[in-house]
């Protein structure tokens, strides 16, 4: 690159960037990028998409913006980061939907041609705030990226239009300056991306070098700074997104179990990555069905469960409704199933583009009768990998569907994921009837669906096409052991039980919640007990809280139905129990039902994370210490934490 | 499964030991008794046969096989039965349905499965009633029907089970009754041999809550007056002595015609393969009801790419193009970086 005007390089142990412009302006393809090569260089990064249900708003406004925040560190972060270090805007909306996640001090980087009259009227702004003083206390650096770019445009000779559309390039290569990125693999990345289309190929390499030759010849910015890598164990990395690790251990765990796989979907946000990238790997024999419904897409999965395959529908909450009857079928069919529930924020259509922890009690009870459903959570990005094993593990050795719950935070974002051993993955064991079980009062040898393993309560997997073994089951209650049709009332009763039964006794199977607590189990006096994607925030929180010289405790729970067997014990080892979840309190509801503990709710209701700050304040707050104390920033979210 | 020659079989081999319990006298037992009297004669075995049916008394069907099956939720069974014959193209699978299943609350399923042109068998017992509920109108009952739910009459049109098939693009779509099981043994023997999804509609009595819906053409005395066998290739005649027939007219309707008077050169000849399913719709409303001379008989049987065949080729294509599928290749696919 060309001249380089010497200047200092500070070092940084974290930094997180926001990236912001309209739904077209290529933030989401911008932020991913710049975490890619992050992860590369050997941060360590957590990342937030966050973006508008509509596919495009009108340009300009609020509702439009779009935005990607990332968190790149030179230690191991469980979180995108709570307030933003940077707020790159590309326009006036921008600015204002997001200047008051930053706190005072932020550094604030505008594309100042997209700053005129109508633009900011477009925002709902009615002065310019770079000419008044409302950003007083930011660093505020203008940049004119888009005549920049259509500098860069007119030299390759493209339409301005076109040039115009180039500008996110030039804040990539403005902010990969500003952060000392090497430059290598997003140059190589944008030479594969868009091979083929030379003209927008050049013109992005060529936005993406000016931007980065800007920061690097304007006397606009003091310094630049360095984030070093972070310690890693030993391994080969890659970055992935909740959707795709859950996609890809779907297509582990069948070859694990040794059993093709089929998906019923029907297309929904956020779970259709799911859907897209498993009809990508047809290669591995992957049978993908995208149904007429949500129904269809359970109900074939359970027909392609009845023939032996490993039968998968995907989903998030709206779907979960409209699967509700199929999965009761399941469960009185006992046989192998996964519902995945990529969760959004409810009730109804909701918020498709926002994450909630919104159906923890509509999995666990959100079907008529008598009907438990195994229930597990998967807690980061690359988790939602083992989470779909350990779903497909329990599926097929009870012969029960199993629902595993996502969310949009975890689908959509990423982290950097020490790439297992396929040799080290655990072995599932799937053993198909072949043989009649059971013997009548006449001596004959018959098959009865119905009876059961004494280990595990599961009942005998026979499929069609194996000789002898002919059996028909259905939804009406079945005769325990032979599995006719039974409307005995003593039978009914029985097979409640042993439904009831086989699934509680998948605890025996699973390892025991690991407590977090330096000082030994009961240690501490708060216990954090979080599920799912709250992971990130409570341990950072809980850091927080201990790096100021106090205790704290966090549990955390993959396994929701049923609970883990020492849980009871390790909550009742602790005088405060606070639950923090993205809704209005589910798990606490079912842990204080269960275990008679006073557990207390924290309750987040935005379609985000929780801030490591909010947990942070709450325990502070359940122990008696002053949360206004200098240095804490229990980040403008007051309504949101309640203990 | 197994290369050893397909057992002889009886029609006690294909009955399974639980009682029959319809209602005596209902149509569904001639309707199980023709299917487990076929069975033997189409060369398939027991283990390779299943039957899945929805919610409804034909819904039953299942559990009188001896076969595989299952009986599902309320009109599901299209859906379910798509996810095991495309996994399981080995299997011969059977669906079971009625008119409300299959045509109100599975309507969906019903023809998403014709459309895509799944290798099931559908069976479609039309009663133009509610049974199980105990006697509500369904979507073929007849406008103005008094039932329990409209005491003053249904004021809703009713659906006709072919010309839907046909809207769906089924590529197999016949017609039969439950009085003529001969009739009903080649209808099962035809569908059953269609690639892709076959639909076969059987007019079936509901005895106890819509006796005799169909008797003004399926009784004995009336067949002949009354239906109108299709017969590919075939002028469609009908009537003693086949005096009648269908014949279009210069205004592009079908109508009835007297042989006699329109001579034979004028008749419509029975073209089951025509691409086109326009004539076949034409067909399927040449009746208003079962009180007008009715055809029977395979409307369409069309070649179509059958989708279990197309989604078994894609994983086939894919694994020539790429080779089978390897984990970890795959989970560095999204570029990876070593940390030493």
């Amino acid at each position: 690159m060309s001249t380089v005007i010497p200047r200092q390089t500070k070092e940084l142990d974290r930094v997180v960037v926001r990236f912001a412009g309209d739904s077209g302006d290529g933030m989401q393809l911008t932020g991913s990028q710049f975490t890619t090569v992050s992860s590369l260089f050997g941060n360590d990064t957590a990342t937030l998409p966050d973006f508008p249900a509509e596919i495009r708003a009108p340009a300009g406004t609020l509702a439009g913006v779009s935005a990607f925040q990332v968190h790149i560190s030179d230690h191991d972060i469980l979180t995108p980061g709570d307030a933003p270090n940077v707020l790159v805007a590309m326009n006036p909306a921008a600015l204002r939907a997001n200047i008051g996640l930053m706190d005072a001090g932020g550094t604030v980087i505008v594309n100042v041609d997209a700053f005129d009259e109508r633009s900011l009227e477009k925002a709902g702004y009615t002065a310019n705030p770079l000419e008044d003083d409302s950003l007083t206390g930011y660093t505020v650096y203008e940049v004119p990226m888009t005549s920049l770019t259509m500098e860069v445009g007119k030299q390759v000779g493209v339409k301005p239009r076109d040039a115009e559309r180039s500008k996110n390039f030039f804040a990539l290569g403005l902010v990969s300056w500003l952060y000392s990125r090497p430059v290598e693999p997003t140059l190589e990345w944008i030479a594969t991306r868009f091979a083929g289309k030379d003209a927008v190929g050049e013109v992005n390499t060529k936005a993406f070098k000016a931007g980065y030759h800007f920061g690097e010849t304007a006397e606009l910015f003091e310094s630049n700074y360095q984030v070093r890598p972070a310690p890693a164990e030993a391994g080969t990395y890659t970055n992935v997104t909740g959707n795709t690790a859950l996609a890809w251990g779907l297509i582990a765990a069948a070859q694990l179990a040794k059993l093709p796989l089929f998906l019923g979907s029907y297309p929904i946000t956020p779970a259709s990555d799911i859907l897209h990238e498993l009809s990508k790997q047809k290669h591995f024999g992957v049978r993908t069905l995208q149904a007429e419904d949500e129904i269809a897409g359970i109900g074939s999965a359970i027909g392609a469960a009845f023939g032996g395959a490993l039968g998968v529908t995907t989903t998030s909450g709206p779907g979960l409704d409209l699967k509700s009857e199929s999965l009761g079928l399941a469960v009185n069919l006992e046989l192998p199933l996964v519902v995945v529930d990529i969760q959004r924020g409810g009730p109804s259509t909701g918020l498709p583009t926002k994450t909630e922890q919104s159906d923890l009690l509509h999995a666990m009870y959100g079907r008529h009768g008598e009907s438990p459903v195994p229930i597990i959570a998967a807690r980061t990005p690359a988790d939602c990998f083992d989470a779909a094993i350990e779903a497909v593990r329990i599926a097929v050795t009870y012969r029960t569907p199993v629902i595993l719950l996502s969310d949009g935070y975890l689908a959509n974002g990423s982290e950097p994921w020490r790439v297992p051993d396929v040799a080290d993955l655990p072995a599932i064991d799937v053993t198909f009837a072949t043989e009649p079980n059971h013997t009548a009062d006449d001596g004959s040898l018959e098959f009865w669906p119905y009876k059961r393993d004494p280990e595990t309560g599961a009942r005998p997997w026979a499929v069609p096409g194996t000789p002898g073994l002919e059996h028909r089951i259905g939804g009406l209650e079945k005769a325990h052991g032979s599995g006719n049709v039974s409307y005995d009332t003593g039978n009914h009763e029985r097979m409640s039980h042993e439904r009831a039964d086989k699934i509680a006794g998948i605890a025996k199977g699973i390892p025991a919640v690991e407590v977090d607590d330096p000082d030994g189990v009961g240690g501490a006096e708060v216990l954090l007990l979080g599920w799912g994607s709250t992971y990130g925030a409570i341990a950072a929180g809980a850091r927080r809280v201990r790096a100021r010289g106090l205790a704290v405790a966090h549990v955390h729970l993959v396994h929701l139905n049923p609970f883990p067997a020492n849980l009871g014990d390790v909550l009742r080892s602790y005088r405060t129990v606070l639950v923090p979840e993205t809704n209005l309190g589910q798990l606490v509801r079912l842990v204080r039902a269960e275990f008679l503990v006073d557990a207390q709710g924290i309750a987040k209701m935005q379609g985000l994370p929780f801030h490591a700050a909010e947990i942070e304040a709450a325990v502070l707050q359940a122990l008696g210490e002053d949360i206004a104390e200098p240095g804490i920033t229990a980040r403008g979210n007051a309504e949101g934490v309640t203990s | 499964m197994t290369d050893v020659a397909v057992p002889n079989t009886t029609r006690k081999d294909w009955a399974s030991d639980q009682e029959v319990r319809w209602c005596p006298g209902c149509g569904d037992y001639s309707i199980l008794a023709a299917m487990q009297m076929l069975l033997p004669e189409l060369g398939v075995r027991r283990e390779n046969t299943v039957f899945v049916s929805g919610i409804g008394c034909a819904a039953r069907f299942p559990y009188y096989m001896s076969t595989y099956g299952m009986h599902s939720i309320h009109g599901r069974a299209p859906a379910i039965a798509t996810g095991l014959a495309v996994t399981r193209p080995d299997l011969d699978v059977w669906v079971v349905s009625g008119d409300g299943d299959a045509l109100s609350i599975g309507g969906n399923h019903l023809i998403h499965a014709m459309r895509r042109n799944v290798n099931l068998t559908i069976l479609l017992f039309n009663n133009q009633i509610y049974g199980l509920t105990k006697g509500q109108y369904s979507p073929t009952s007849e406008q103005g029907k008094v039932t329990k739910s409209t005491p003053f009459g249904s004021l809703e049109a009713p659906f006709n089970p072919v010309s839907v098939a046909l809207g769906a693009e089924a590529s197999f779509v016949a017609r039969t009754h439950d009085m003529d099981r001969k009739h009903m043994q080649e209808m099962f023997r035809r569908a059953h041999a269609h690639r892709g999804a076959a639909l076969v509609e059987i007019y079936q009595n509901c005895n106890v809550f819509n006796d005799g819906a169909f008797s003004q053409i399926s009784g004995r005395d009336q067949r002949a007056e009354m239906l109108i066998p299709l017969e590919h290739g075939q002028p469609i005649r009908f009537g003693a002595d086949g005096g009648r027939g269908v014949a279009m007219s210069t205004d592009g309707h079908l109508q009835l015609v007297d042989v006699a008077e329109a001579g034979e050169a004028a008749l419509l000849v029975h073209d089951e393969t025509r691409e086109d399913p326009g004539l076949a719709f034409a067909l399927s409303r040449l009746a208003r009801g079962p009180f007008e001379p009715t055809p029977i008989g395979v409307f369409r049987d069309v070649v179509r790419p059958e989708y279990g065949a197309g989604m078994a080729q894609q994983i086939l294509d894919a694994q020539e193009r790429k080779g089978p599928g390897d984990l970890a290749t795959l989970l560095a696919s999204g570029g990876t970086w070593t940390v030493s």
